[in-house]
Formats: structure tokens, sequence, C-alpha cells
């Protein structure tokens, strides 16, 4: 295999410049913003080279040294390559490439810019490390790491409170998810005795009953990280609070890649998976997607909607994991990045113009004072309800087609139903931010955003737009299908023919949600949902009140616990145990203190006394 | 009974016994110390006994230089105990000490 | 039973009635007495050590020992007018503590003595102690100690001149 090092440089690069940046340059903000710049388009450039030399499947799959030999455990740390790998490297370099340059325009004015960098490197290090590792125990030490990124990143402003709210709220929830991956993990490893990915490949190939009666729990404890990291319900809540991070960090980490995270491993170690386990995946996942589209529809932050519609979107391609598909899933979740990355940075650039103004109801007609943003904000938006011939379309349509060839007819209606309601408060939102009239002053005096921030939007909506028949179908499908055939660009534009039906009525309930859309909100200054919907729409409004039920039951039991740990800190381990400790020596102390008495004729008797005693051992023993 | 060296011994211990005793009971400064001077006697006693009955004169050299010795010791402890009595204006072991219960 | 064992019993007694009555005089408690009876032990000592035939040193004893040290005493108690002892609360802890732990050496003492062993073929007490005997083993063999307690001597002088001092001018 040539160009070995190629992999480890593509890793280690944006780690050492997170490291640079932190010890050297911080105050030096043009010199970090290109070292962690450097970083990730270099990876990408490599990755381009790697590739290109040793194509989509390298002979050989791993590179790792021996990490940790305890016993009969063995962890090594290295590289798996595949396609599922290379592909996911060239999204996350790629992607995060934009996004990143995309942020030296954002975060322009912000004292903190340096440090911004070095977290955005640390992240790329650690979401990388996810995509390269070859076994469990690598996938989660980098699970955990980019946790900590996001909580760094979502947090960054955190002099504000609630953004150190919505940080610990993000990390604390992705706990309880990573606990029942690691518990899904020490399963794995109990039954099987092997935690490498291949290795674990092989065993399940060779003998598919091999986890027995638990398969079923560890494919669903392995799912609980999936269902932390990409915000499945029950654990979907951090996800629309981590909007207190910078649009640029909503872009990257919860938008394109780390959310994606959960659905790569779901895909990674898909043979785990049996029918069971992928039954209730597809639900969950199909039940995330309906929950999340329905609250979306009535959300007045800008970058609020677009969680939500994340939120979904996650939700489809969880469900096309669920439902055998993890071809269909990767390829969704590659568009996704796309076009979510390029909507994020969009929506950026319009709080940036409407100076730091995220309510759209405060927006309006901002067609013509930023017509770059609203072209590719378009372009994004039609990708994400699924018109053909954009990529949403594509993936949208290879998620249904799977949906029917498994027969989940139910699953089929929830996901074509999202796809409307996906149009739906898609336009909702594009019909109130760009057309219609100013609704405010802020509106009337926008302006565009500089070159640094538009080209990368430019980029991201070129591939939002072609992305449907570039290939990738091809190398995912490699990966996951014994024996599948690469289809030309022009078999790729034409495949969704293959099922009509689906795809006709996913074209027409998109077309509907954009009528409703267009009819209720082209010159709105107000919504008028609420009236016609009444109380459902307060319950939208109010994200069907899972916080609050949260609030009530979890979090009173947490801090019930909590109260009782204390007491019995302060009371037992504090009061009885050290204070034993502590009165047994103050006595004793006290007690020896009488002997010391001054007096002359008590120490001259213990003189005497003590000689006796020696007198006795030495003279008559 | 013939007064052998088993004799002498037993009224050598006896007479440090009471001299021992003298010190840990008594309360006068004066009487102790003249108790200790007791013990340094049975001591003495002793070592002359031990001496004859080994046929040796070293035991008896000793004793020599153990009276010396005790009568500068008494002159440095009398000496001690009247400058103790000039700053307590007291011989009674009780009102000595400082140090609190 | 020749003269010279009882002559050792009647002065053994008196040695250790004495010395009993300086401890522990039930009829006065003036440090006085105590020292008196002091003198009389010494001096039924100086009896014993002359049944030895330590001839010397029973003069010696006399006279420096009875004759110089119980001055000295005496001295010291007529100095600090020591009356005689007020009575004070019985000290109960010092005479059981007293009687405790001196009973116990003499227990020990006296059993150890009892278990040894005389020694077999030992030749018959000969040695006499005579002034002419000492002197001879003093200057010879232990004239270093004898140079060393002079200096001690003269130490002692000046400790206690100092001590003396009502201020250290």
């Amino acid at each position: 295999m040539k160009y070995e090092i190629l992999p480890w440089l593509i890793l280690l690069l944006p780690l050492v410049a997170a490291g640079c940046i932190t010890l050297f340059t911080l105050r030096y903000r043009t010199v970090s913003a290109l070292l962690s710049i450097g970083a990730v388009v270099t990876g990408f450039i490599l990755s381009i080279i790697f590739i290109s030399a040793n194509g989509w499947h390298p002979a050989v799959g791993e590179l790792f040294t021996n990490w940790l030999s305890v016993g009969a455990l063995h962890i090594d740390f290295g590289l798996k390559l595949d396609a599922l790998s290379m592909m996911m490297l060239l999204v996350v370099t790629g992607v995060g490439g934009a996004i990143h340059i995309y942020s030296v325009g954002y975060m322009r004015e912000d004292s903190g810019f340096s440090r911004f960098f070095a977290e955005l490197s640390l992240f790329t290090f650690s979401m990388l490390g996810i995509v390269l590792a070859g076994n469990f125990i690598e996938m989660f030490i980098f699970w955990e790491l980019v946790g900590v990124s996001s909580y760094l990143l979502i947090g960054f402003w955190f002099e504000k409170a609630s953004a150190g709210d919505a940080a610990k709220k993000a990390f604390i929830t992705n706990r309880l998810g990573d606990f029942g991956f690691l518990l899904g993990i020490l399963m794995v490893w109990g039954i099987l005795g092997s935690l490498n990915f291949s290795a674990l490949h092989g065993q399940l190939a060779q003998n598919p009953a091999a986890l027995g009666t638990m398969a079923t729990i560890a494919g669903l404890l392995v799912f609980c990280g999936a269902v932390g990291k990409s915000a499945q319900f029950p654990l979907h809540v951090w996800l629309p609070d981590a909007m207190e991070g910078p649009t640029p960090v909503s872009a990257l980490i919860h938008a394109a890649t780390m959310v994606a995270a959960g659905v790569y491993m779901l895909c990674r170690v898909f043979f785990i998976l049996n029918a069971d386990a992928l039954h209730v995946i597809a639900y969950i996942g199909g039940f995330t997607s309906l929950l999340a589209a329905l609250i979306a529809i009535q959300q007045d932050d800008i970058k609020r909607i677009i969680a939500y519609s994340t939120l979904s979107q996650l939700g489809y391609m969880v469900m096309a994991v669920g439902l055998s598909g993890p071809t269909a899933a990767m390829f969704h979740l590659t568009t996704h990045a796309f076009f979510k990355a390029l909507l994020f940075l969009a929506a950026g650039s319009v709080i940036l113009g409407m100076h730091h103004e995220q309510d759209i109801w405060q927006m309006g007609n901002l067609r013509k004072k930023m017509p770059t943003t609203f072209w590719t904000f378009l372009v994004g938006a039609l990708a994400l309800s699924g018109i053909p011939p954009f990529s949403g379309f594509y993936s949208k349509d290879s998620i249904f087609a799977q949906a029917l060839e498994q027969k989940s007819h139910l699953l089929l209606a929830v996901g074509i139903l999202v796809a409307g309601l996906t149009a739906f408060y898609t336009f909702r939102l594009f019909f109130v931010v760009f057309s219609g009239k100013e609704k405010s002053e802020d509106a009337s005096h926008a302006h565009e955003s500089p070159p640094v921030m538009t080209l990368p939007l430019v980029v991201l909506a070129i591939f939002a737009a072609i992305g449907g028949f570039i290939g990738i179908t091809n190398h995912y499908g490699s990966q996951f299908i014994a024996g599948h055939e690469t289809l030309s660009v022009v078999q790729q534009a034409l495949e969704p023919l293959h099922s009509p039906v689906p795809m006709l009525i996913g074209i027409a309930v998109a077309l509907t949600g954009i009528f409703l859309a267009f009819s209720l909100y082209k010159n709105a200054t107000s919504d008028p949902l609420p009236a016609k919907l009444g109380a459902l729409a307060t319950w939208m409004k109010n994200k069907f009140y899972f916080d609050e039920l949260y609030e009530a039951t979890v979090i009173r039991l947490h801090d019930f616990i909590a109260a009782v740990m204390d007491w019995i800190d302060r009371w037992i381990v504090d009061g009885l145990c050290i204070g034993l400790v502590r009165g047994g020596t103050d006595l004793t102390g006290r007690a020896l203190r009488l002997v010391q008495t001054g007096n002359l004729q008590t120490y001259a008797f213990l003189f005497v006394l003590g000689v006796a005693v020696v007198m006795y051992f030495v003279l008559v023993k | 009974m013939h007064a052998g060296l088993e004799q002498y011994l037993i009224v050598s211990f006896l007479l440090f016994a009471l001299g021992l005793l003298g010190v840990i009971m008594r309360r006068n400064l004066l009487v102790i110390y003249m108790s200790l001077e007791l013990m340094l006697n049975a001591a003495n006693l002793a070592l002359v006994s031990f001496s004859r009955f080994n046929n040796n004169l070293n035991g008896q050299i000793l004793v020599f230089f153990i009276i010396t010795v005790a009568a500068a010791e008494v002159a440095v402890g009398l000496a001690l105990i009247v400058a103790l009595y000039r700053k307590r204006q007291s011989a009674h072991v009780e009102d000595l000490t400082t140090m609190k219960l | 039973m020749g003269l010279p064992d009882i002559l050792f019993y009647v002065f053994a007694a008196l040695t250790l009635l004495c010395g009993v009555l300086v401890v522990a005089n039930p009829f006065s408690r003036n440090p006085v007495t105590s020292a008196m009876f002091l003198v009389l032990t010494i001096i039924s000592m100086a009896g014993l050590f002359v049944l030895l035939h330590a001839f010397f040193l029973a003069a010696v004893q006399i006279i420096v020992y009875a004759g110089a040290v119980i001055v000295l005493f005496l001295f010291v108690i007529m100095l600090l007018d020591l009356k005689e002892e007020q009575r004070r609360k019985i000290n109960f802890f010092g005479i059981i503590a007293g009687l405790v732990s001196v009973g116990a050496i003499v227990i020990i003492s006296l059993k150890a003595l009892g278990a040894a062993q005389p020694g077999t073929n030992l030749p018959a007490p000969h040695v006499e102690g005579g002034t002419t005997a000492l002197g001879q083993l003093l200057f010879t063999q232990y004239v270093l100690p004898f140079e060393v307690v002079s200096v001690l001597l003269l130490v002692a002088m000046v400790g206690v001149i100092l001590l003396s001092k009502k201020d250290l001018k």
C-alpha cells in the first residue's frame, strides 16, 4: 500500500494544530486561523492523494500498533481504511475545511478567535479519530473526545449562562447514551472476546448466532451511543439548545459531522445488529423524525428550525439503518452534510447581516439585500425538501426504496409524511426570511457577507446540487452490498425511476408542502398557523414539553439522590468515620497526657517500674 | 548461720529498697535526697562484700571513688535545693511542679 | 557461729532499722530526725565494712560521709529553717505505688539471689583492705580516675559557688 504515512498525518495534523495554537499562538489571530485551516485543508488534499493512489479498497485494510495487552484484552491503536472510512474522511475534511474558512469571516470580531480555531482543530482530530477507528475502544475514546469538543464549542461564549447550561446539557445527555454504549461494548467483548471490527465481522460472518440470546440487547445498548450522539428520542433534548454555540459550530458539529457519528457508528458495526434490534432502531428513527418535524413547524428562531430539521433528518438516517439500508443511510448522511452545513452557514450569514438577530419574524425581503446568501440558501432548501435533481431527492428516495423493499409500509408512510412536513417548514423559513416586506429596522439595513463567507456557501451549494449522482452510492454500496455494480453518472441520475411510486409520491408531497408554505407565508408578518391549529400549535412551539417532563422527573430524581449522597457524606463519612478517628485520637492523647504530671515522684515510680520489668526479664527468665 | 556473701547482699538489697521507697513516698525534698544517699550506701556495701569474697581490691577502689563523687554530688544538689527554696519558698515536692493538669 | 557472725547480725539489724526510721518515722516528720538516723545508718555500715576487713573504707565512710555529707545536710536544713513538715493529704498513690514497685524489685532480687549457685572451690577470703594496699592500687592502676575525680571536685566547687550566688555579677 502506498503512502502509509498519509492516514496518520491526516489524523494527527489537526491535533498538532490545536496544540500549537493553544500553547503558542493564542495572541496571533491570523497565525492560529492559518494553522487550523491549513491542517484541515491539507487533510483533505492528502485524503484525495491517498485515495487516488490506493483506490477505495486498499490492500491493507488496517494499520495498527499494539497499544494495550492485559490478559485476554488486546487493544490496538490503528486506522481502518475502507470505502466507508475514506468517504467519511473526505466529508469531514472537505465540509470541515469549508466551515473553517467561513469561520474566519464569522468570528472576525470575537475576542476568542484563536481559541475557537484551536477547539475546532481539536474537534476535527476527534472526529477523524472516530472515522478511522479500528476497534470499539478506540472509537469510544474518540467518541468521548468529540463530546468534550462539543462541550467546549457549545459553551464558547461561556460568559452567557445559557451557553454554559446548554453545553452541560449536551455533555450530560451524551454521557447517558455513552453509558449504554459502553455496556454494549463490554457485552460484545464478553461474549465474542474481541473488540476489533474486522475480527468481529469475521466472527459473525462465520457464525451469525455467535451473540446468542444477548444479541438484541447488545445491539440496542450499542445503539444507545447513537441515541445520545445523534440525538434520537428520548435523548434529543440537547441538540436544539446546542444552538447557543456560534453558527459555524452548529454547522460543523451539529449538522454535518458529530451528530452523524452515531449513524456512522451504526453502519460501522452493522453486522452486530440483529433483526429485532434493527426493528427497534427503525421505529425510534421514524418517531424522532416525525416528532422533530412537527416541532420545527412552529419555531421562530432561524437556527432552531434548522436544528430540528437536523434532528428530523438524523431520524431518517437511523430509520434507514433500521431498515437494513446502511448504504442509503450513509448516502443521506453525506448529502445531508452538504446541504445542512450550507443551510447553517447561510443562516449564519443572515444572522451576521441582521446584526445577530435570530428571530425570523424580524427579518424579511433579504433577497434584495443578500443575493448570494439567497441563492445558496434556496439550493440548500430545495435539496433538503427532496426536489429533483438536487442531492437530497436522491438520498431520500433511496431511503423510501429501502422501506419499500423491507415491506415496512408504516415507516414508508411516516417517511413520506415527514418529507412533506420538511418541505413545509423549510419554505416557511425561506419565505419569511427572504421574501415579503422587511419586518424590522435591522432587515432594512442588512448587508451581504464578505467573500470569505460566501465562497464556502457557493462551494457547498454546488455539492448540494450535484451530490446525487457523483458516485457516492457506488462507494458505499461496494462496502455494504456484495456484488454491487458501479453505476455511471447517468445511471445514478435515473436510479429512482426503478421504483416510481415512492418517487412520485415523494415529489408530490414535497411540492404540496412548498405550495402550502408559499400560500401561508409569502407575505405574512406574523404566523397564521396558531389560529388554524390552536392547541396543537402551542404544543409544537413548546417542543411537546419534553424538557419540562425531564425536569420534573429525571432532574428531580437526580437532585434527590444527590441530596441523599450529600447527607451520607456529611454525616456518615465525615461525622461517623472521620469523627471516630478524630475522637479516638483525641481521647488517647488526653489519656496519655495524664502520665506527664511534672511530679518528680511519679516519674521515679515509673522508672522503678521499668527497672522491675527489666530485672524480671533478665534475672528470672 | 555463717555470714556469707548472700547475707551481705540481702542486707544491701533491703537497704536499697528502703532508699527507693523513700524517694517515691516522701515529699520533703531533703528527705528524698537523704534516701538517695541511702541507696548509694547500699551499693557501696554490695561492692565491698563482692570485693572481699572475690579476693580483689578493685571493688574497694570503686567504693572510694563513689564516696568522693557522692560528696561532690551532695554539695551541688544541696546548692540547687537552696536556690530552689529561694525561688519557691517551699521544700515540698508538690509546690515545685509548674505543669498544669 | 562465731563473734563476727553475731556482730554481723547486730550491725545489719541496726542498719536496716535506722534505714527504716530515716524513710518513715512515725513519731516525727522533722527532717533533722531523718538526718540523725541517717548518721546512725552510716555508722552501722562502717561497722559492716570493718567486718568485711575494709578498714580504710570504714574510716573514710565515717570521716567523709557522716562527718561531711550529713553535716552539710544539717547545715542546709538549718539554713532553710525547715520546720516540721505540714500534714498534707495522705499521698495514697505514692504509698501504694512505692510499695508495689519496690516490693516487685525486692522480690525479684531475692528470688534471683536464691536461685544463684555459689561458686565451687573458691579460696577463703583473705584480702585485707588496708591503707597501704589500697594506696598502692590507687596510685598505680587507678591513677587516671584519681586525677579525674580531683578535677570533678574542683568543678563541683565552682558549680556550688555559682549556684548559691543571689545575683550573677
